[in-house]
């Protein structure tokens, strides 16, 4: 077992990055992901990596296009206001089958927003956010831990899916410090070829990286290829946790940091002899349609929490179809909301539905 | 039988897409000779940008990666930080790299990234049916100037070689024009200075050439190569801006 050492969440996705033989940074200021960046740049070069600070998020993107299209495993960070100018990259590398791991630490907005937690690009990264039929894969970590595992792992997906992966967090889990371990470390020389990549046309056909298809038959084609693949994910990348879910009479679901503060009100209620899960979404693409759907069957009702004005609630109400009813509630803006008042919330609905 | 003239090895072989007189079929076939001349088609990746030129990953015979508009210096920068080994090169019209890209241009000269740009000047956006670039001339009518570029609007026509030889880590720029045979072999050498800095590791490399598009134009062939002459050139002077041995490079 690797030894444990104490981390800033932005730092320990930055190491894990590494750790997954991933060599090439590309990335721009933005708080509150700065330590991300800094991180790589203090690192890299030690492990004869490239960092390079690029004039902008659209180019940071594109040099991230580049170096994947190169063959290599490469990874940017931002937060939301940047992640939004990164979506016409995205939207490329997704329609160019490039693999990538891409970092959001949200924050609140819209526009220019705030520098506090928030969960309110949950529809941006789940649902396309550039423009086309496409899909990320999207991990949202509720730990430090989790983010270095999550990590990781997105590497190998992005590599078996040819598809760019982010890294959903939010300011939390960016900025505090928990104690991680590092389970694994790949080194780039071991990770198998790609033939597919530009790296020079010795004894072989150019290799072209590239999205455009002037004939609609075969952009159509292109499109029903990508579509195979999200199936695919839909049913071998569902992550999801459930907590004393077995004899729940309601479950909450929740994901991130917001999931972590939602236990407390879980196990409070609990305490109280009100029999309440928690539903724990960790892939948000794929989402756990099939346990949501499955609880929802079983209890009173599901309460979503968010750090937002409510996003992933779209996706409960879609997975408990009809099943039972679907609350929410959610802070916004940078505003977090507290297990208190996510108890109080519980209780009253509760209550009403005793009555 | 003595083979006097024939396609060079880096271009596939296929038919255009560009149109009767456009001066795109000139700039490909220079770039692809000096390629070959260099035997480093096996290790060259082109980048090819959004405009008319975005199919050029069909006619060159090497490795390519497509761009979003104006990014191919981005991406070139991706790609040849991975592999500094390869030799990469962006082709881009004068809307993708002087408007919409003009951050990834500025930035790359800036950093003097090892890459060669060939850039293609033609005053209009072709691709797009006619509309004026920044490179569009004062009083040149387009679609988007149908009363001719107004300067007190729409600002005097950038000229892209001077502005980025105020940078350091420009080694080699260049402006060429592809209007006559003389002025053609002066192209092909700029090229070929343009890809030797590259191989010199030198920094960043541009040749910006000046273009025809007799259709946005609406001027056939040989009214547009006077015109490139007689309008163009004036304002756009030829010749080399900054040489490695200049001294002014990084």
């Amino acid at each position: 077992m690797a030894e444990k050492i104490l981390m800033k969440g932005n730092e320990a996705i930055a190491e894990a990055g590494i750790k997954a033989g991933c060599r090439y940074f590309f990335g721009y200021p933005i708080t509150p992901q700065n330590e991300l960046p800094a991180y790589m740049a203090r690192r890299l070069p030690m492990e004869d990596g490239v960092f390079l600070q690029a004039e902008s998020e659209v180019a940071a993107i594109n040099m991230v296009y580049g170096a994947a299209g190169a063959g290599a495993r490469v990874m940017t960070s931002s937060s939301s206001p940047g992640i939004s100018l990164k979506q016409e990259g995205i939207s490329y590398m997704a329609g160019s089958e490039l693999p990538g791991v891409i970092v959001n630490i949200i924050r609140g907005g819209p526009g220019l927003g705030g520098i506090q937690p928030a969960q309110s690009d949950y529809l941006q990264a789940t649902k396309g956010g550039g423009h086309g039929d496409y899909r990320l894969l999207v991990l949202a970590p509720q730990s430090v831990q989790e983010a270095v595992d999550l990590t990781l792992e997105a590497f190998d997906l992005a590599d078996k899916y040819r598809n760019p992966v982010m890294i959903l967090g939010d300011g939390m889990i960016g900025q505090m410090m928990e104690p991680v371990e590092f389970k694994k470390e790949i080194s780039p020389e071991d990770l198998p070829k790609k033939e597919w990549a530009t790296v020079g046309n010795k004894g072989r056909k150019p290799n072209v990286i590239n999205s455009l298809s002037l004939q609609a038959e075969k952009l159509e084609e292109l499109n029903l290829r990508l579509q195979k693949k999200y199936v695919q994910m839909k049913e071998e990348e569902v992550r999801v946790e459930t907590i004393k879910t077995e004899d729940a009479d309601y479950a909450i679901v929740a994901f991130g940091s917001m999931a972590r503060i939602a236990l407390s009100a879980v196990e409070r209620a609990r305490e109280e002899g009100i029999k309440v899960g928690l539903i724990r979404p960790i892939s948000l693409f794929p989402y756990p349609e099939q346990v949501v759907g499955k609880v929802a069957e079983q209890v009173k009702f599901l309460l979503t929490v968010e750090m937002s004005c409510g996003q992933m609630v779209e996706d409960v109400r879609l997975s408990a179809n009809g099943r039972c009813p679907v609350y929410f509630y959610g802070r916004s803006g940078g505003v977090v909301p507290t297990s208190q008042e996510i108890y109080e919330q519980l209780m009253e609905l509760v209550r009403g539905e005793k009555e | 039988m003595k083979i006097v003239a024939k396609r060079p090895e880096s271009l596939a072989d296929k038919p255009t897409h560009y149109c009767p007189g456009c001066t795109h079929g000139i700039a490909h076939r220079l770039v692809a000779e000096v390629i070959d001349e260099m035997n480093i088609r096996e290790k060259t990746i082109g980048v090819a940008p959004v405009g008319c030129a975005v199919l050029a990953y069909e006619y060159f015979n090497c490795d390519f990666q497509q761009a979003a508009h104006g990014r191919a210096p981005a991406v070139a920068t991706g790609i040849k930080r991975v592999n500094p080994e390869n030799f990469v090169f962006t082709y881009q019209g004068d809307g993708d790299l002087a408007s919409i890209g003009t951050a990834e241009i500025v930035h790359a000269a800036m950093r003097g990234e090892n890459i060669t740009t060939i850039f293609i000047n033609n005053a209009i956006y072709g691709m797009t049916g006619g509309q004026m670039a920044p490179t569009t001339m004062i009083g040149q009518k387009t679609t988007t100037s149908p009363y001719g570029r107004d300067a007190k609007s729409a600002g005097n026509p950038i000229r892209v070689v001077e502005m980025l030889a105020t940078l350091k880590g420009s080694a080699y720029l260049s402006r060429v024009g592809l209007f006559n045979n003389k002025e053609i072999k002066k192209a092909k050498k700029a090229i070929r200075k343009a890809f030797e800095t590259q191989k010199a590791g030198q920094g960043f490399s541009l040749v910006e050439l000046l273009s025809t598009c007799p259709t946005n134009w609406g001027m056939n062939p040989t009214e547009a190569l006077d015109w490139v002459e007689s309008n163009m050139v004036p304002y756009y002077p030829l010749g080399e801006f900054k040489t490695p041995e200049g001294g002014d490079s990084k």
